[in-house]
């Protein structure tokens, strides 16, 4: 009998136990994550701030190696070519993206499906098929363009630019279109019912609720542009620089700390876009 | 209104109906044209038009220079199966399928946590999640190496602590690969099964211990299976830019592991055979097709 | 000012599409209109509708009949399959919203949250390129019609659901249409605030004079602020007429069953003569009962009376020569009124309603359930329906 009494309270304890052990589990496993999330950049972060050359120890803090990386005529440069491809190609990424949203969500045609998987195929297929692809092609459309019409062009910051359209168009296309999908219809009834013919009911109304979703494509369009690597890689040619190249070229020749500075730097601006972007994308139309 | 004039009316309008259709119709074609078409074009002139040139390159010879010499040929692609290729395309998949695996290991729990934790944190835990994601892939590369030098911080830690005599030799291994490429696509792994556990049905769980059910059957037989789009697509996410990493096997593997892109590379820059090269893109592409076939196939068969 | 009711009454003396010359204009009129869509789902079927100027009219129906799809054709969102809709005479066509003088008040207002209150009412004078001065005229002078004075500058999310409701009215009416059309825009407000605005939209088309259009499913407000109705079903217009018309000589069960409450019974003609016919219904009871032609013997047709016409008596008490008798199965008591569910045979039942218009507590008791009772009617009150 009183065996039958501790039986029961036993099991149930038990069972706490082994629950909350689970939820420990868990919780680590999130913290640990975390911590080998941010690790890395923190570490280096931190670093880019040592007054030693050496990555073991601590000398104390300067802001020396961010003073050289600032006189460094080729950083310079490299973020100078960065941020002009960067805008250039946001610009025209963004409209195209959105129209190409408003095609998408707004109207029918016959090929639409075939339209929109290939669409999708820049955002899946992996960047080095692309970067490739491209290399080949304006290869051959160069040497082509010589021959047959002695128009001499060379590899440089325009392929780069037409390169990073391409892969971040699709992009924006895509939160431009969930912002269309979401987007309220009887409004744009409303203006009709109003008075306002289509182009009108476009510009007032259409556009100023979709912009928030536009600046966020936008922002992820800049950010692509100024992080990408392989694609740039293969587009550059030679004397054509921007700063994931030129980060990647200094780390092939061994790491210094300057490197540290210039990556820190790079991963600042990233958040703040990305923080950015979050923010316009939460924004509901009021 | 006699029965006459109704007919008259039916018959004039429904005439008059069709050809104003028609014109709705014709403009509305020329609108999807000007919608679609510069997206459409630059896709074409950009993408399509230069994938569809290295598919041409493949049938190639190599010309001097090693550019292309046009002539059919088949060599590009029976090369490809000496062994020393083959390797390459098997080290890569099985790295991407590791990454996969490890990934999917660690995300599912942190997913899990996250969708389960209190609505206030959730959007905040998730912001923290997405902001390593998104700065830049070079630069958490590069971050990973300083981690894992002879003279990094790991090694020193673990020197430090007089757990090993002499430092490991992390970097460059197949080791740092995996970790290089699971740092990077971790989140794409995770934001995927959030989604699905999001809106995963809770009162499920709480039947299914009613019933009996102990944690692991609730997992392995509710939520498992009813999450598994968020897992498909979560691992398809990761699986298709490891199998064709660049960046992490370059900096991290140093040319003692090589993945297909930087075979890609090799041949296009090092040893400029551009047909081979664009031989082994292809192959590429076809397996990262194949994957993307086999997601949707497992998709549809397990349309719930 | 003459009871609406009554003007319209003569102008639809002659019933659906009158061949009478009448005084008022016709704002809008539907020749058998046709909607089919792509799925194949004919939404409304050859419907024919002429509304006059200055009416308040409402098409009314269950979801699904095809009375917002009615609307939108008038306003220009769809286009008929088949058919004309005419405004002010001309045929309409494909003529976008924009082109035509109609607006309308959409269910859920579709207010632009963008736009504060005085650029949402302002917009469509704005389309119009009118000048700015007598635009913030015109703006004032509709919220202060719809007394909204002074909210100009917020925003819609800074609204009630009911002043919202009043934005979206002032922003039809500011650019004095024809013709309003409005799409059940009380749907979302709670019972009593509804039927405030209900007799506010009322007062306020009969001070603006325009003609209302007005979609609902419920009957309660059709009857209380329309001059005719048009009760639709499965696309088709059922019936047209004023709201006593409609509720007091409903044309088809539909009609009976939809407006207010009716018992239908089943019965068997016995005699027959050009205006009423004997019926014998539930198997027993001969009843007169009026009818609109003359119909034959051994005809089957169902026989409508609504609760409230009926009169019920204890069998015992002295005026007890009713039409029917049966017994009491069930007693309802609702505040205002009692239900008697009264068993005048093994298959017939009827609802009477019985008002309280004593203290039921303290001086007339209920009358228990198993009573006898005697039922009777005016003769006029019940109705022959046909299908």
């Amino acid at each position: 009998m009183s065996s039958l009494a501790t039986a029961q309270p036993a099991t149930t304890v038990r069972k706490k136990r082994r629950f909350s052990f689970g939820w420990a589990v868990l919780n680590l496993n999130v913290l640990l994550t975390f911590i080998f999330l941010y690790a890395p950049i923190i570490v280096m972060s931190i670093f880019s701030f040592n007054a030693s050359r050496q990555m073991q120890v601590w000398m104390g803090f300067t802001l020396d190696w961010y003073a050289r990386m600032i006189a460094d005529e080729r950083v310079r440069v490299a973020a100078q070519n960065s941020l002009v491809i960067a805008l250039v190609s946001t610009l025209v990424a963004t409209v195209i993206g959105t129209l190409t949203a408003l095609a998408l969500e707004r109207t029918r045609f016959r090929v639409k499906r075939m339209y929109e998987a290939a669409m999708y195929l820049p955002i899946i297929v992996p960047e080095i098929v692309m970067a490739i692809a491209l290399l080949v092609f304006f290869n051959l459309a160069f040497s082509w363009l010589d021959q047959f019409f002695g128009l001499r062009l060379n590899f440089g910051l325009g392929t780069i630019t037409i390169a990073h359209i391409a892969f971040s168009f699709p992009f924006v296309a895509v939160v431009v279109r969930a912002r269309l999908a979401d987007f309220d219809r009887t409004l744009e009834q409303a203006a009709q019912d109003l008075g306002a013919n289509e182009w009108q009911t476009f510009r007032h109304i259409t556009l100023p609720l979709l912009m928030p979703g536009i600046i966020a494509g936008a922002l992820l369009a800049f950010t692509l542009s100024i992080d990408d690597f392989v694609i740039t890689f293969f587009t550059a040619g030679v004397g054509s620089t921007t700063l994931p190249l030129e980060i990647y070229g200094r780390v092939r020749r061994g790491i210094t700390p300057d490197v540290n500075a210039l990556s820190t730097v790079m991963l600042l601006a990233s958040i703040v876009l990305v923080l950015g972007s979050l923010v316009f994308q939460r924004r509901r139309s009021f | 209104m006699s029965t006459v004039d109704r007919v008259r009316v039916q018959e004039r309008s429904l005439g008059w109906h069709e050809r104003a259709n028609e014109r709705i119709r014709q403009s509305e074609r020329l609108r999807a044209l000007l919608l679609a078409g510069p997206g459409g074009l630059w896709l074409l002139l950009f993408f399509l038009l230069p994938t569809a040139i290295v598919f041409a390159y493949s049938f190639a010879h190599r010309g001097p220079y090693g550019a292309v010499a046009w002539a059919f040929t088949l060599e590009n692609y029976a090369r490809l199966f000496d062994w020393l290729y083959i390797r390459v395309f098997l080290v890569s998949v099985w790295l991407a399928l590791l990454t996969t695996l490890i990934c999917l290991v660690i995300g599912y729990p942190f997913a899990f946590v996250i969708a389960r934790s209190p609505r206030r944190w959730r959007n905040a835990l998730l912001v923290l999640v997405l902001i390593p994601f998104w700065t830049n892939f070079l630069v958490r590369t590069y971050a990973i190496m300083l981690l894992l030098r002879a003279d990094g911080l790991i090694n020193n830690a673990l020197q430090w602590l007089g757990l090993i005599d002499r430092p490991l030799s992390m970097l460059f291994t197949p080791f740092a690969v995996v970790l290089g490429l699971v740092y990077g696509y971790l989140p794409f792994m995770i934001l995927p099964i959030y989604a699905s556990i999001e809106k995963f049905d809770f009162t499920l769980v709480e039947a299914a211990q009613d019933l009996g059910a102990n944690a692991w059957h609730v997992f392995w037989r509710i939520l498992l299976p009813l999450t598994l789009p968020g897992v498909l697509a979560g691992s398809i996410l990761v699986f298709i830019p490891s199998v064709g990493a660049f960046v992490t096997p370059d900096l991290l593997g140093g040319g003692k592991v090589v993945m297909i892109a930087n075979l890609i590379n090799q041949q296009f820059l090092t040893v400029r055979h551009w047909p081979f090269g664009s031989a082994i893109s292809f192959v590429l592409m076809a397996i990262v097709l194949a994957a993307t076939m086999l997601y949707f196939r497992i998709g549809e068969t397990r349309r719930i | 000012m003459t009871p609406t009711f009554l003007a319209t009454e003569t102008a639809c003396a002659s019933g659906m599409g009158g061949t009478e010359p009448l005084e008022r204009p016709i704002d809008v009129e539907l020749l058998d209109v046709t909607k089919v869509f792509e799925n194949g789902v004919v939404a409304v079927d050859r419907v024919s509708l002429q509304i006059y100027r200055g009416e308040f009219f409402s098409l009314l129906g269950p979801s699904g009949c095809g009375k917002t799809t009615t609307l939108r054709m008038i306003a220009g969102f769809e286009h008929p399959s088949a058919g004309e809709v005419l405004i002010e005479g001309r045929r309409m066509g494909h003529t976008p919203p924009f082109r035509r003088n109609v607006n309308t008040v959409f269910q859920n207002y579709a207010l632009f949250p963008h736009m504060t209150v005085f650029d949402n009412v302002a917009f469509g004078l704005r389309m119009k390129g009118i000048p700015r001065d007598e635009i913030a005229r015109r703006v004032r002078e509709a919220l202060h019609l719809v007394r909204l004075s002074g909210m100009e500058e917020r925003y819609p999310r800074q609204l009630s659901g009911g002043q919202q409701q009043r934005v979206a009215l002032a922003r039809a009416l500011v650019n004095r249409p024809r013709v309003l059309l409005l799409d059940e825009p009380l749907g979302a407000l709670d019972l009593k605030l509804r039927k405030e605005m209900q007799l506010e939209l009322k007062h306020l088309q009969m001070t603006v004079g325009i003609t209302f259009i007005y979609v609902t499913h419920d009957q309660e407000e059709a009857l209380t602020m329309s001059d005719r109705i048009a009760v639709m079903n499965a696309g088709r217009v059922l019936q047209v007429g004023t709201p006593m018309e409609i509720y007091e000589r409903p044309a088809s069960r539909f009609v009976a069953d939809f407006i207010g409450e009716s018992n239908f019974l089943r019965g068997t003609v016995q005699a027959a003569s050009p205006a009423a016919a004997t019926v014998l219904l539930a198997d027993r009871f001969p009843i007169e009962v009026p009818a609109d032609r003359q119909l034959t013997v051994g005809q089957e047709v169902t026989v409508a009376v609504r609760p409230e016409k009926i009169r019920l008596v204890p069998v015992e008490a002295p005026e007890a020569n009713g039409l029917l008798h049966g017994r009491i199965e069930e007693v309802i008591y609702i505040g205002t009124d009692t239900f008697y569910v009264v068993r005048v045979s093994d298959d017939t039942a009827l609802r009477v309603r019985s008002q309280n218009d004593r203290n039921r507590l303290d001086g007339g008791l209920l009358l228990p359930i198993g009573t006898p009772v005697s039922l009777t009617w005016a003769t006029d009150a019940a109705r022959i329906l046909t299908e």
